[in-house]
């Protein structure tokens, strides 16, 4: 039992991460209609920043600190540079644009910081852990961020249904020609939106440094889930992201704890290991296939 | 004079001189390096007939090249490696996975649908990395290049470019006929407003289904030519970022145009392998390249023949 | 398209600079992985040869080196091309490379066809060391399933009751836990794999809190390791020891730090290894590129070594390649293990240790040397391979 609450834990802390890299890619995709493949690497570079701030500052928060502001101005010299220029074009050449930027972000923090993992160090005041089950601490960051995540999610509901902006950019995501119409600046609301994107990615990589290593090409795979997340969730919809991202940690971090002793209940021993390896890291696309069958616009469609 | 016969016609009887080239410099590397970029192209045009002509982006277009490397792979393990076997098993299973999948993916729309054919090829990936019979993630090794009609002439290298150029030649025939044709007409039409379509009383679904499984056959046949150009098959050739690769050929070249395709997938990687022999860090190169590229629009069709 | 004939023809003058073999230099072809998370491993093989030739005043057996280093980006079809390429372009007289097991699969049958001889600093897979073995083909590393042994053994000679056994899932991943059970008898409390890549594996952590083993033993290569054993760590599990392979070396050590230190491994080397020329080495590779040498370093130096002694052995004929494998199979070099001969399927015949991970005094971590487990060991497949 109490490894079932234990892993439950570990599943939601694994979707608020999801959640945190998700939350702006899903506003950036579904407001601005733009496929931002460089979301990735734009979180790694949040990483790479926070972990050369701290090192530099020596202070965990001062670093965080910094880091938010770095990375919105990297976002931004992004827009300005390239984005800007492709927005109303074909989706598949903001996919071309970005995954060339991507190839390039990659190689360049290879050749700032070398090709070797760095890591960065658990805050004073989190570390260590409690006791949930005996055996095992769970450590207080773990804690931390998914209060942090939670935090960040319910702050960007505030945003997104109680502001003037939020309306704005809810009115975007289902209709941006029309908004335009009335006289809002697109420009500056897209300005907005991804400014909170780019600082969403960045805010996303300093808070896993501590516990994941920081590497070249670690936006790459992510970006992959984060996708899987936007899509389950509905394109545009934060509230889908939330959901898709704790859906998808809990059905990947249950489905590894149990799973496989859930097929040996079914079938013979040998047989259930050799399905249990396909199967496992299967079950989050089977759960995309299977969302997008019974809802193929997703959990939370936007109203279009 | 009409264009649209002609300048293929040079680009094939280019590609053919090739080997002729090649004696002058290190053959079986130039041999391999061009052999792999007709296979890509082949590959990568499977994917611009449903992207440009269906209006379909699969992201898990790699799958049906893995799924050909293992036919080839299997059919090599117990005897049956001839190419026309290997070829003559690997359509069939690739037509039939499209067809399977694609029912499902293709009740989803835009990035959707996008996404759900990633969901399929990711599956069909760790399936074969799970695979311990055919050595998991390692690969496996074929014994040799396939037979063709039970002769040995692929063994040599240059036979075995003019397979993979006679093969890219016969894909680009067949695509163009079908794009040209009532069915291809349909299909276009589809892309643009399936509304319509249907109220014509086409159903789009079938022509789309249709559509996914000719792609997959085709990409499935450049599936075999890779597995055989190296008698090397690995789940690496269906990693989702091979299907992200062929996506980017693709648009690299020009959406919309078959020869696009081919332009693309030839300087992606004959950039790739140029720009990586005089330095590591090619990504600080390719890169910006494919973003000046994009920011201008239409490929390298566009800035070839000024236009779709 | 006809533009594409132009292109190529460009591309086909740029990319084939090529040239003969000149009379008294020796061509070096290395393949090694660049690009990703993996580059730290590729990295290193590539600093320590250079450092190899470098001590050797730019030579090796007195001839001139050259050496032409390529990326595989851990794509085996892109491995064969850049391989044919420095077979036929650069005509190179050895390939030395690669990291992983499955570009080997996919380069060693090209490259022992050709007339150059692959030597492997690292990747040294079953197959090629038992019925597929080749006169053309040597490992300097160990096979594969040797250091996975190491531990197995170790944990076997402790009397351990139970073990728990993770790894990634692939086929390297289920090689090593085979590895591992061949040596170990205890009770497997359970045997987990996941996916190729995972962030996170607190799932796997609770349930090793759970079951309880005597110790967990891991195969976890890179990013993967780095997060497991900080993980580890952060979940208070580190009083149950934590044998592994291939997870905290010296790639991965100084994103590990303390979370790694006292962590159990098995290797044929370590940079506190007791002989003059392994602390000359570790001194001038620090010095050099700032970072302490792990195995990959030392066994790419040590090929570096080899060929050094093999072209002084056959005299400097590289054309006579009879005289120069014999040359090689003799490995009549200083190694900076000490010890080292090769067995007949031209993979080494080495001691292995039991390491442990520690903070140096000067603030950096490596991996020290606790005890020798195997003296003299060679594989287990060497008796299937029909060389003699």
């Amino acid at each position: 039992m109490a490894l079932l609450l234990v892993q439950t834990l570990n599943g939601l802390q694994l979707g608020i991460i999801l959640f945190l890299i998700s939350a702006g890619l899903t506003l950036v995709f579904g407001v601005m209609n733009f496929v931002n493949l460089a979301h990735g690497a734009q979180y790694m570079v949040g990483a790479y920043l926070a972990a050369w701030l701290i090192g530099l500052t020596g202070n965990f928060w001062l670093g965080l600190a910094l880091t938010l502001p770095a990375t919105l101005a990297f976002g931004l010299a992004l827009e300005a540079l390239i984005y800007r220029h492709l927005y109303n074009r074909d989706p598949l050449d903001q996919i071309l644009a970005t995954f060339g930027l991507i190839l390039f972000i990659d190689e360049g923090v290879k050749t700032i910081w070398g090709a070797e993992p760095i890591s960065v160090d658990t805050p004073a005041a989190l570390a260590g852990g409690v006791a949930l089950m005996p055996g095992l601490l769970y450590p207080i960051y773990r804690l931390a961020l998914i209060g942090a995540g939670l935090a960040v999610a319910a702050l960007l509901y505030l945003i997104v249904n109680h502001t003037r902006v939020g309306m704005r950019v809810r009115a975007g995501a289902s209709n941006s020609a029309m908004i335009s119409a009335l006289g809002i600046d697109i420009g500056r609301l897209f300005l907005i939106v991804f400014g909170l994107g780019a600082t969403l990615a960045g805010l996303a990589g300093a808070l896993v440094a501590p516990i994941l290593s920081v590497e070249p090409g670690m936006g790459d795979s992510v970006l992959i889930l984060v996708f899987v997340v936007i899509v389950i969730g509905g394109v545009g919809s934060i509230r889908g992201a939330f959901l898709g991202a704790l859906l998808v940690g809990l059905i990947d971090t249950l489905g590894r704890a149990f799973g496989p002793a859930l097929l040996d209940l079914a079938m013979n021993p040998s047989a259930a290991s050799q399905t249990g390896r396909s199967l496992t890291p299967m079950l989050i696309y089977l759960l995309m296939a299977g969302v997008l069958f019974v809802r193929p616009s997703g959990l939370f469609p936007v109203k279009r | 004079m009409n264009w649209r016969a002609v300048v293929p016609g040079f680009g094939f009887a280019a590609l053919a001189l090739v080997p002729l080239a090649a004696r002058w410099g290190p053959e079986a590397y130039a041999l391999n390096l061009a052999t792999r970029a007709l296979i890509f192209a082949l590959a990568a045009m499977s994917l611009q007939f449903m992207l440009g002509c269906g209006g379909l982006v699969s992201f898990g277009q790699a799958a049906y090249l893995g799924l050909g490397a293992y036919a080839a792979a299997i059919l090599a393990r117990y005897g049956g490696g001839d190419l026309l076997l290997e070829a003559g098993t690997a359509i069939p299973a690739a037509a039939l996975f499209a067809v399977a999948t694609s029912a499902i993916s293709l009740r989803a729309k835009g990035v959707y649908y996008i996404m759900s054919t990633l969901a399929f090829g990711q599956m069909l990936y760790f399936f074969f990395v799970s695979l311990s019979a055919l050595g998991g993630d390692d690969g496996v090794t074929l014994d040799a290049r396939a037979r063709l009609a039970g002769t040995d002439w692929l063994a040599s290298d240059r036979a075995f470019y003019y397979a993979a150029l006679a093969a890219l030649a016969l894909g680009y025939l067949l695509l163009d006929r079908i794009v040209g044709s009532r069915f291809g007409r349909v299909l276009g039409a589809i892309r643009q407003n399936p509304l319509r379509v249907r109220a014509l009383g086409f159903e789009p679904f079938r022509y789309q289904l249709a559509a996914c499984a000719i792609s997959a056959a085709l990409c499935a046949v450049a599936g075999v030519l890779l597995a055989n150009l190296n008698s090397f098959v690995s789940p690496a050739f269906m990693t989702w970022q091979r299907s992200g690769d062929l996506i980017v050929m693709t648009v690299l070249g020009g959406v919309g145009s078959l020869g696009g395709a081919i332009l693309g997938a030839l300087a992606y990687l004959l950039a790739s392998e140029l720009v990586s022999t005089y330095t590591e860090h090619s990504g600080l190169w390719i890169g910006p390249a494919l973003v000046l590229v994009a920011l201008r629009g239409r490929g390298l069709a566009g800035l070839v023949w000024g236009g779709r | 398209m006809k533009r594409c004939l132009s292109v190529l023809t460009a591309l086909a003058a740029l990319a084939f600079p090529g040239g003969a073999s000149a009379e008294g230099k020796v061509k070096i072809g290395m393949i090694v992985t660049l690009s990703g998370p993996p580059a730290v491993l590729g990295g290193q093989i590539r600093d320590g040869f250079a450092l190899a030739v470098k001590k050797l005043g730019g030579k090796l057996g007195g001839l001139d080196a050259d050496i032409v280093v390529v990326d595989d980006q851990l794509k085996p079809d892109i491995a064969v091309t850049k391989v044919k390429g420095l077979l036929e372009r650069d005509h190179v007289d050895f390939v030395v490379g690669p990291v992983f097991s499955n570009i080997l699969q996919a380069i060693e049958k090209p490259v022992t066809a050709s007339s150059a001889f692959l030597i492997s600093p690292n990747a040294g897979t079953s197959n090629f060391a038992g019925k597929q073995c080749n006169a053309n083909f040597f490992v300097t590393s160990y096979q594969n399933d040797q250091v996975h042994e190491v531990l197995g053994k170790y944990a076997q000679d402790k009397g351990y009751k139970s073990a728990f056994l993770l790894a990634p899932n692939y086929q390297a991943g289920r090689d090593a836990l085979d590895g591992f059970k061949k040596q170990f008898k205890g009770r497997i409390a359970d045997e987990v794999y996941t996916p190729l890549g995972q962030l996170d594996f607190s799932a796997e952590l609770a349930k090793i809190a759970a079951d309880k083993p005597d110790a967990v033993f891991t195969f976890m290569p890179g990013g993967m390791g780095v997060n497991l054993v900080k993980q580890y760590a952060q979940a208070g599990l580190k009083t149950i020891p934590f044998l592994s392979a291939f997870t905290t070396d010296e790639s991965t050590l100084p994103a590990q730090k303390d979370a790694a230190v006292g962590d159990l491994g098995g290797a044929n080397w370590a940079p506190d290894m007791d002989n003059p020329q392994s602390k000359a080495f570790v001194a001038a590779y620090e010095a050099a590129y700032g970072a302490v040498p792990a195995t990959y370093a030392m066994q790419a130096y040590d090929t570096a070594m080899l060929i050094d002694s093999a072209i002084r052995t056959a005299g400097g004929k590289l054309s006579d390649r009879d005289a120069l494998r014999a040359a090689l199979k003799k490995g009549d070099f200083v190694s900076l293990r000490g010890g080292f001969k090769f067995s007949t399927n031209h993979y080494p015949i080495q001691d292995f240790y039991l390491t442990k991970v520690a903070k140096r005094a000067d603030g950096k971590y490596e991996t020290e040397i606790v005890e020798r487990v195997f003296k003299d060991y060679g594989d287990s497949y060497a008796k299937d391979c029909p060389l003699k």
